[in-house]
């Protein structure tokens, strides 16, 4: 009976931002007041009207798509590699691949500004895209290795007797069957992309900035409903990634450190 | 040709993980040894005129501190709050259990910024919790709950829970239901079955779920930030400071060294400390 009154509290404890951020979003007034005095869709109307905000979504969503295309790209055949090939060094170097989730993005970032900056690559679409790849890469090589390396072997060997190429097998026979995983692979890393806030402060400039980095930077300023309408609207993207990526390959597994 | 197959597979990634991670970190532990002179620039050098600068300042000392204290805090916390919940997913059989385990690990999926506006809206001086507190005749002016060390330790308690929840639950492998039923056969009560079967056998758990959340706190920086209204000052806030609005290179870049060499410490400590425990 405590246990159980416990398990709520710290669920309404866990979850108390994201319920009342969403309450507030559909305030009429004009502060974070509680309770809200009436109910209206005013500030998502704002939202949408706010030139600087819809722009930056805008960016934030192409970059997003360039970043994922990119990871997958790059992280796909590596991660194929080391689920699939024989060859020495393979733990290492699955290690060295995934190594930066385990360190604080503070610093990642700040080493990024250090190499970008000199060779003009701050505040560049190239520069935002490659630092977003420090984070997007490796849960995409994480992610994707598990996904070729639970595949049974035998279809991708009957194809190869029958005498597919190796191109051929890959394409028509391991893809198809890892397309869950490289779905789960693409959500995740768009959203991670689109959310990516640490990093993009260190690099954005002053005629690119990413959505997360205007929201910084108007929370730094002023607290209106506004903000807590964009903050519905980004926590129902996370929850169809989240929901997606449940689907497909089961979420608390993938997620966890 | 066949042998040089998984090179191919594998260069494209390795080459962007030294351009997006082994060369920048190598290039923090490079700048760091410049000399800065002032008002943005620096001059090339091997020199450790920046660490000690670093190290004669008290400010870093109390920065250390902070950031420590605020670890030590919120990693507590955090873990007192998350084992419920983790206790609760690692037995129940409803079958609402995915979706409660989704629930207790979504929170890492809502961008941090998303995170706290949610806590402004919650704690702010006309948010929920002082409405209710003046609604309630508890209180006669909103109590400051954000802006300051409270809000921080909220939020980012909060913010690292999902962590905690993972690792509790990877580390509860060894808490066998039928051990805590046999006690209660012999006439245990509740509270005491949890004391001398339960809590114990997941202690090693525990010890992780808190070090995720020490690690995390100790190097988070837009809960601090952004909560702190400019008033919480830890290492990862000056770090960024330093390299954004002072844009003295050389001393970021120290500071960060510094910072992370005492989380690694820390990592350190807590494998010696597992591998005698587990002796």
């Amino acid at each position: 009976m405590i246990f159980r009154a416990l398990v709520i509290a710290a669920y309404g404890f866990l979850l108390a931002p994201a319920i009342f951020v969403v309450a507030i979003a559909f305030s009429s007034d004009r502060f974070l007041t509680f309770p809200p005095p009436g109910l209206s869709l005013r500030w998502f109307a704002t939202l949408f009207e706010h030139e600087q905000m819809m722009a930056a979504m805008q960016r934030s969503a192409i970059l997003a798509a360039i970043v994922t295309t990119l990871s997958l790209a790059i992280g796909v055949p590596a991660a194929y590699a080391i689920a699939r090939l024989r060859f020495p060094g393979r733990g290492a170097i699955f290690a060295a691949l995934t190594a930066p989730l385990l360190l604080p993005t503070l610093v990642v970032g700040l080493g990024i500004l250090l190499v970008f900056f000199p060779y003009g690559l701050a505040g560049t679409w190239p520069g935002l895209a490659l630092a977003h790849l420090a984070v997007t890469l490796p849960l995409v090589v994480r992610i994707m290795t598990t996904a070729f390396a639970t595949l049974p072997p035998d279809l991708e060997d009957a194809a190869a007797t029958l005498g597919a190429t190796p191109l051929k097998v890959a394409f028509r026979i391991t893809l198809p069957l890892a397309l869950p995983g490289l779905i789960a692979a693409a959500a995740l890393s768009f959203l991670i992309s689109f959310d990516e806030v640490v990093i993009s402060l260190f690099i954005v400039g002053p005629r690119l900035s990413t959505l997360p980095v205007e929201m910084y930077r108007y929370v730094e300023g002023h607290t209106d409903p506004m903000v807590a309408a964009l903050a519905v609207v980004l926590i129902l993207l996370s929850i169809s990634v989240v929901l997606l990526v449940e689907r497909l390959v089961g979420f608390t597994r993938t997620v966890s450190k | 040709m066949k042998g040089a197959l998984p090179f191919l597979l594998l260069a494209p990634a390795l080459l962007a993980l030294v351009a997006v991670f082994v060369v920048p970190i190598a290039t923090i532990g490079r700048i760091a040894l410049y000399v800065s002179e002032g008002s943005g620039a620096m001059r090339e050098a091997v020199a450790l005129d920046t660490f000690r600068t670093l190290f004669a300042d008290s400010f870093t000392w109390e920065l250390t501190r902070n950031s420590a204290h605020l670890a030590l805090l919120c990693a507590s916390l955090a873990t007192l709050i998350a084992y419920p919940i983790a206790l609760f997913l690692f037995r129940t059989e409803s079958r609402f259990r995915p979706l409660l385990a989704i629930l207790a690990v979504a929170p890492l999926l809502v961008s941090s910024v998303v995170r706290v506006v949610g806590w402004l809206v919650v704690l702010g001086d006309q948010g929920l919790i002082n409405a209710a507190l003046l609604s309630l005749g508890l209180v006669d002016r909103a109590v400051p709950l954000i802006n300051n060390w409270t809000g921080v330790v909220i939020g980012l308690t909060e913010s690292v829970m999902p962590y905690v929840i993972l690792s509790l639950l990877a580390g509860f492998g060894r808490l066998d239901r039928t051990v805590e039923e046999a006690a209660a056969t012999l006439g245990a009560p509740p509270w005491r079955v949890f004391l001398r079967v339960t809590l114990p056998l997941s202690l090693p758990a525990i010890a992780l779920g808190w070090l995720i959340g020490f690690v995390l706190s100790f190097s988070a920086f837009v809960s601090p930030k952004l909560l702190g209204g400019g008033r919480v000052f830890v290492l990862a806030t000056e770090i960024y400071d330093l390299a954004m609005q002072a844009v003295d290179w050389p001393a970021a870049a120290a500071m960060a060294l510094y910072a992370l060499s005492l989380t690694l410490l820390v990592l350190a400590a807590y494998t010696v400390l597992t591998r005698r425990v587990a002796a």
